[in-house]
């Protein structure tokens, strides 16, 4: 039996008194689509935010390609990582938010090749090469040399996608990638999201498109309240949900 | 009822007679300073136009913008130190950081000045070695501080203070996103710093560092007081001997204006530079700048 791409274990998260992650179980195989839904507070995004360690987990485990991420468990002894080791596991894990967070000092191809020279040490002019390619891939390529606050929502989305591939992750992260943009620039960011899917890539994808997820998603997951509440094929969860919350849920995003 | 048909094309403009008298007022405080400035002879141009150009006051000025740099440079330097302390998860580094601060910035920094040329009294000899343990070097201190290194002590550790609070906004400013896209990355915590959150906060802290720097400009002629032969330092050796004195006092002002002047103007270019991708237009060029040439039409995203 091959490993899970991703595997959590009764992942448990709070921030102060507000208990967010009441012992989430999640395994995703590799070059599946899982989509997550919910209604927001339901700990969706934190959930995303803990597989790359962004946020450290109080309970629980996740184990990422087989590695147990953010902790060290040798001996029956539990350590936390030091940041140098957490820096080096998030390498293989990309992810796109949902504010892009292009760096806006730098221009397009600048943002791509950024983390593939500084810390993988890749040739520039590689880096340049493979950045061009990613940035034809999500249909940007002209816009290369511009700055980000030149492009549109949709632009700047999709050169966050380019720039987390450029690493070539095992994983992608997709946190609400188009909660934060204009309905009419949703569509272009989908379909190079769709794209990866088509070509195998691992993603967990949290989101309000519904419609996305039934025709891409391998796997629906509805969240609400800091634990899963059903997971199931698209047609299952979407069409003939078991849950009254699952229920009340889409009859308000549908 | 119907409205009457009107066209404002050829709307006569308002008039703004206050306007008028204070524009008269201040002309004739100018034509009244202007004629101060040619028929009082104790100006003593004369003598201004010879010492303007003096070897000796040119050397006063040398002694000053060194001073400047080297103070601005350990300024920056340890700014950029106190800001990442003050802003640092240990809360050790973060209180002594902060008490640095509030000593330096609460407390003259013409004392601070006095203070260190004078800390012979304090410490007769400086020497390093394990706190209540053996000394590894020593010297004397008297020999050590000189007028110089003790103005760019003042100096220098007084600026630190300042400059750790404009990086600190500077550094405070850069939306968290950016930081935590980094950090998705892989990218470590040092390069983050380098390449990404202290280029963004430049913008922030380069105009008031742009004051910053002409403030010490100004702020060096504080070392008059120990001796350092500054350019007010030296126009007054200078006129203690000659009783020349408003005619030097205006040699100083006319180089502090040129010096403060040409800063300015170089601060335009720095914040230009760092402006880059911050707006949506392309930052001026330096050659269109210099031909007046208007900024390009924005770049309208498609």
């Amino acid at each position: 039996m091959t490993i899970p791409m991703v595997r959590a274990r009764g992942v448990r998260k709070h921030f102060g008194h507000l208990e967010v992650l009441k012992g989430i179980d999640l395994e995703v195989r590799q070059g599946e689509v899982v989509v997550v839904l919910g209604p927001s507070g339901s700990g969706k995004s934190t959930f995303l935010r803990c597989v790359n360690h962004l946020e450290t987990i109080d309970g629980g485990s996740i184990h990422v390609d087989g590695e147990l991420i953010g902790f060290e468990a040798s001996g029956g002894r539990v350590r936390h990582l030091r940041r140098r080791e957490i820096t080096r596991q998030r390498r293989e894990i990309g992810m796109v938010f949902q504010q892009f967070n292009l760096f806006p000092h730098f221009t397009v191809v600048q943002n791509v090749i950024e983390a593939p020279v500084g810390v993988r040490g890749e040739p520039r002019g590689q880096a340049r090469e493979r950045a061009h390619a990613l940035l034809r891939r999500v249909g940007l390529e002209e816009k290369a040399d511009a700055y980000p606050r030149q492009l549109s929502g949709g632009q700047q989305q999709r050169v966050a996608i380019a720039r987390a591939l450029a690493m070539r992750p095992k994983l992608m992260l997709f946190d609400e990638p188009t909660s934060a943009l204009d309905p009419e620039l949703v569509g272009e960011v989908l379909a190079v999201m769709k794209g990866l899917a088509e070509d195998g890539l691992t993603m967990i994808v949290v989101t309000h498109e519904v419609g996305f997820a039934r025709e891409v998603a391998d796997r629906v997951v509805f969240m609400d309240d800091g634990v899963v509440v059903e997971s199931g094929a698209p047609a299952d969860v979407l069409d003939r949900p078991a849950s009254p919350r699952t229920k009340a849920f889409l009859s308000r995003v549908l | 009822m119907s409205l009457p048909d009107v066209d404002v094309a050829g709307a006569a403009r308002t008039r703004h007679p206050l306007r008028w008298v204070a524009s008269i007022v201040l002309l004739v405080l100018a034509a009244q300073l202007v004629s101060l400035l040619v028929t009082n002879p104790n100006f003593q141009w004369d003598v201004v136009g010879r010492y303007v150009n003096a070897q000796i006051i040119g050397q006063g000025i040398f002694t000053t913008l060194l001073l400047t740099v080297i103070a601005m440079a350990v300024g920056v330097v340890l700014g950029v130190l106190l800001a990442v302390g003050r802003l640092s998860e240990n809360p050790v580094a973060r209180a002594a950081c902060g008490l640095y601060v509030w000593f330096f910035r609460g407390t003259p920094v013409l004392v601070q000045l006095v203070l260190w040329y004078n800390l012979s009294y304090l410490l007769p000899e400086i020497s390093f070695g394990i706190p209540f343990g053996p000394e590894f070097v020593s010297a004397d201190t008297n020999v050590l501080i000189t007028p110089l290194l003790a103005a760019i002590l003042g100096l220098g550790l007084n600026e630190g203070a300042y400059m750790a609070e404009i990086i600190r906004g500077g550094l405070m400013s850069v939306d968290h996103g950016q930081t935590e896209a980094a950090s998705a990355l892989g990218i470590g915590g040092a390069r983050t710093f380098r390449r990404i959150v202290l280029p963004q906060a430049m913008r922030f802290i380069i105009p008031p560092t742009g004051s910053q720097v002409i403030s010490m400009l100004k702020a060096t002629s504080l070392v008059s007081v120990i001796a350092l032969a500054d350019l007010l330092y030296t126009v007054q050796s200078i006129y203690n001997r000659t009783f020349q004195t408003i005619p030097l006092l205006i040699v100083a002002c006319v180089w502090y204006l040129v010096i403060t002047s040409i800063l300015y103007v170089g601060q335009s270019f720095i914040e230009r530079h760092y402006a880059r991708g911050a707006t949506r237009n392309a930052p001026q060029s330096f050659w269109s700048f210099l031909t007046f040439r208007r900024r390009p039409t924005p770049e309208v995203p498609s």
